[in-house]
C-alpha cells in the first residue's frame, strides 16, 4: 500500500507539496495526540493520526521519519506549520473525519502489520 | 482549464513568495535550457496531417512544433490532431490546423518563466525558442520535474561528500582525549522552534556518522530534554552535547524553578504541565520516561528554586564510534 492509494481512498487533502507519493509506502501506523506517546511508539516510516495541527508536530514526523502526518476532524495547521513541513519533508494530510474513522480504514485498506 | 486547475504545477503568487521552497527555489536558478528537450523533431508547412498522425502514433509525443526555416510557425497538440480527424481532413497542410504563433519561452530564460506560463495558460508543452527566434527545444511539466529531481539528487551527493569528512573529522588530531562539543540555548514556551535543537544535533550525529538507530536514540532523548526545558522553565536552558569516538554524553541544565520530588517525576504519566500545555499534546507525563529508555544512563539532580541538571550518556560499540572510519560511515546513503 502506498500513499498515493491512502490519499484517494480516504479522500484526504495534500497541505503540503506534492511529491510522487505513489513510492512512497508506509510500514504502519500509530495514533496519539500526546506527543511523547507518539515519540515513544511510532514506528519509522509509519503513518500518524491526529487530531494536533500545530508545529510541532511536524518537529517529532522529521525526528522520527515517519512518511505522513493524517490531520483529523478538519484540524488546519497555519502556515508557517505547513512551511516548516515543506523544509523538512514531511507530508501533511487532512480530512474532516474522526481519528476512529480514518484508522479504521487504514486497518481495512491492509495496514496492519508493522 | 485554469491556473488554479494545475495541482502539480509550482503555483507561485505574492502571497506564497514568502514560503519558497527548495524546489522552488531551484526553478529561479535553472535554466530553460538546462532541463528542456532538444533535438525536437519539427514538422514543416508542406507536411499533411496524415503524417503528423503517423509520427504521434509510432513516438508516442503527443505535440509537434511546426518550422519554416527553422523559425517556429505553429504547434500541433492531440487537440489539434482530433479537431482534423472530426473533420475527416487527414490530406491538409499542417497550416491549416496548426495552432499559429504558439507561448513560447526563451532557452536562457529561468525556469520559473516557463512556470509562470504553463501557471497562466494550462498548456502541456511549450516550444523554446533561441535569441534569433529559431526553435532550440520543447519543455513540459515532466521536463521541469526531471531536471529538478537531477539538482536535488546531485545536492544529496553533496550531503554525502559533507558526510564522510565529518565522519572522519577525529581521525587526525592526536590528543588524549578528543572531543566535539555542541551547545544550543533554548528559550522558555519558545514552542515555534521546539524540535530545532535536537533536529540539528540529530543531522550533526549522521554526518559524523552515526547509526540511524544512535541518531534516533538521541534525538529522541534530547527531543524530550528540549521541550522539557521550553515548556517547565523560567528562563529556558542549555543544552550541551559532547561527542566522543565512543560516546555522547549530553547535559540540560537551566536555572529554575526545579522539581520538588525527582523521584515522582520519573514515573511515567506524572507531569506538572498546564491545561493549556496539555491541549497542545504535551504534558503525557512521558517525558523523562522516554529519554531513560533511549540512553545507556540517566541522572536527575533538581534544587527546588535553583535548578536542574539532566545528565544522559550513550555508549558507542566499535561499530558505531563517530568521527572516526566506522561501517556506517563508509555506507554509501
Amino acid at each position: 500500500m502506498n500513499v498515493q492509494q491512502i490519499i484517494d481512498t480516504l479522500k484526504l487533502k495534500v497541505l503540503t507539496e506534492n511529491k510522487d507519493f505513489s513510492s512512497i509506502q508506509p510500514t504502519f501506523g500509530y495514533s496519539s495526540d500526546l506527543l511523547s506517546c507518539v515519540m515513544a511508539g511510532a514506528p519509522k516510516q509509519g503513518i500518524w493520526v491526529t487530531l494536533q495541527a500545530h508545529g510541532n508536530i511536524v518537529a517529532v514526523a522529521a525526528l522520527l521519519e515517519l512518511t505522513a502526518i493524517i490531520i483529523t476532524e478538519g484540524a488546519m495547521p497555519d502556515e508557517n506549520t505547513i512551511q516548516k513541513a515543506n523544509d523538512e519533508g514531511v507530508t501533511l494530510l487532512s480530512t474532516s473525519a474522526s481519528t476512529f474513522n480514518v484508522i479504521g480504514q487504514l486497518w481495512e485498506m491492509g495496514l496492519r502489520n508493522p | 482549464m485554469n491556473a488554479t486547475s494545475n495541482r502539480s504545477t509550482v503555483v507561485l503568487t505574492d502571497q506564497q513568495a514568502e514560503s519558497i521552497t527548495r524546489s522552488e527555489e531551484l526553478a529561479y536558478e535553472l535554466r530553460i535550457s538546462e532541463v528542456m528537450t532538444r533535438n525536437v523533431r519539427a514538422a514543416s508547412p508542406e507536411m499533411q496531417m496524415k503524417d503528423v498522425v503517423e509520427i504521434f502514433r509510432k513516438t508516442g509525443i503527443s505535440g509537434m512544433p511546426v518550422t519554416e526555416n527553422d523559425h517556429l510557425i505553429g504547434i500541433i497538440s492531440m487537440e489539434d490532431i482530433f479537431h482534423c480527424l472530426m473533420e475527416g481532413d487527414l490530406n491538409a497542410y499542417t497550416t491549416q490546423y496548426m495552432t499559429p504563433n504558439p507561448y513560447t519561452v526563451k532557452d536562457v530564460d529561468l525556469v520559473v518563466e516557463a512556470l509562470k506560463v504553463f501557471v497562466a495558460t494550462g498548456v502541456g508543452r511549450l516550444p523554446v525558442v533561441d535569441t534569433e527566434g529559431k526553435l532550440s527545444g520543447i519543455i513540459t511539466k515532466g521536463d521541469i520535474t526531471r531536471g529538478l529531481l537531477k539538482v536535488l539528487q546531485s545536492k544529496t551527493q553533496e550531503e554525502e561528500m559533507r558526510r564522510y569528512r565529518a565522519s572522519h573529522l577525529f581521525e587526525d588530531i592526536e590528543s588524549d582525549r578528543t572531543s566535539l562539543i555542541l551547545r544550543y540555548t533554548i528559550k522558555q514556551h519558545d514552542f515555534v522552534h521546539g524540535g530545532a535543537a535536537s533536529s540539528n544535533i540529530k543531522r550533526a550525529l549522521l554526518r559524523l556518522g552515526a547509526s540511524p538507530q544512535i541518531a534516533r536514540r538521541c534525538s529522541i532523548a534530547i527531543y524530550e530534554a528540549e521541550i522539557n526545558l521550553i515548556i517547565h522553565t523560567n528562563n529556558g536552558g542549555i543544552i550541551r552535547v559532547e561527542i566522543e569516538p565512543h560516546q555522547i554524553t549530553i547535559d540540560v541544565t537551566d536555572d529554575g524553578p526545579g522539581i520538588a520530588d525527582v523521584e515522582q517525576a520519573m514515573k511515567p504519566g506524572y507531569s506538572t504541565a498546564s491545561e493549556e500545555i496539555r491541549e497542545l499534546g504535551f504534558g503525557a507525563g512521558m517525558g523523562l520516561a522516554n529519554i531513560a529508555r533511549c540512553v545507556d544512563s540517566m541522572k536527575l539532580e533538581s534544587v527546588l528554586g535553583k535548578g536542574t541538571r539532566l545528565r544522559m550518556k550513550i555508549n558507542l560499540e566499535s561499530k558505531d564510534t563517530l568521527g572516526e572510519s566506522n561501517p556506517n560511515s563508509m555506507e554509501k546513503r
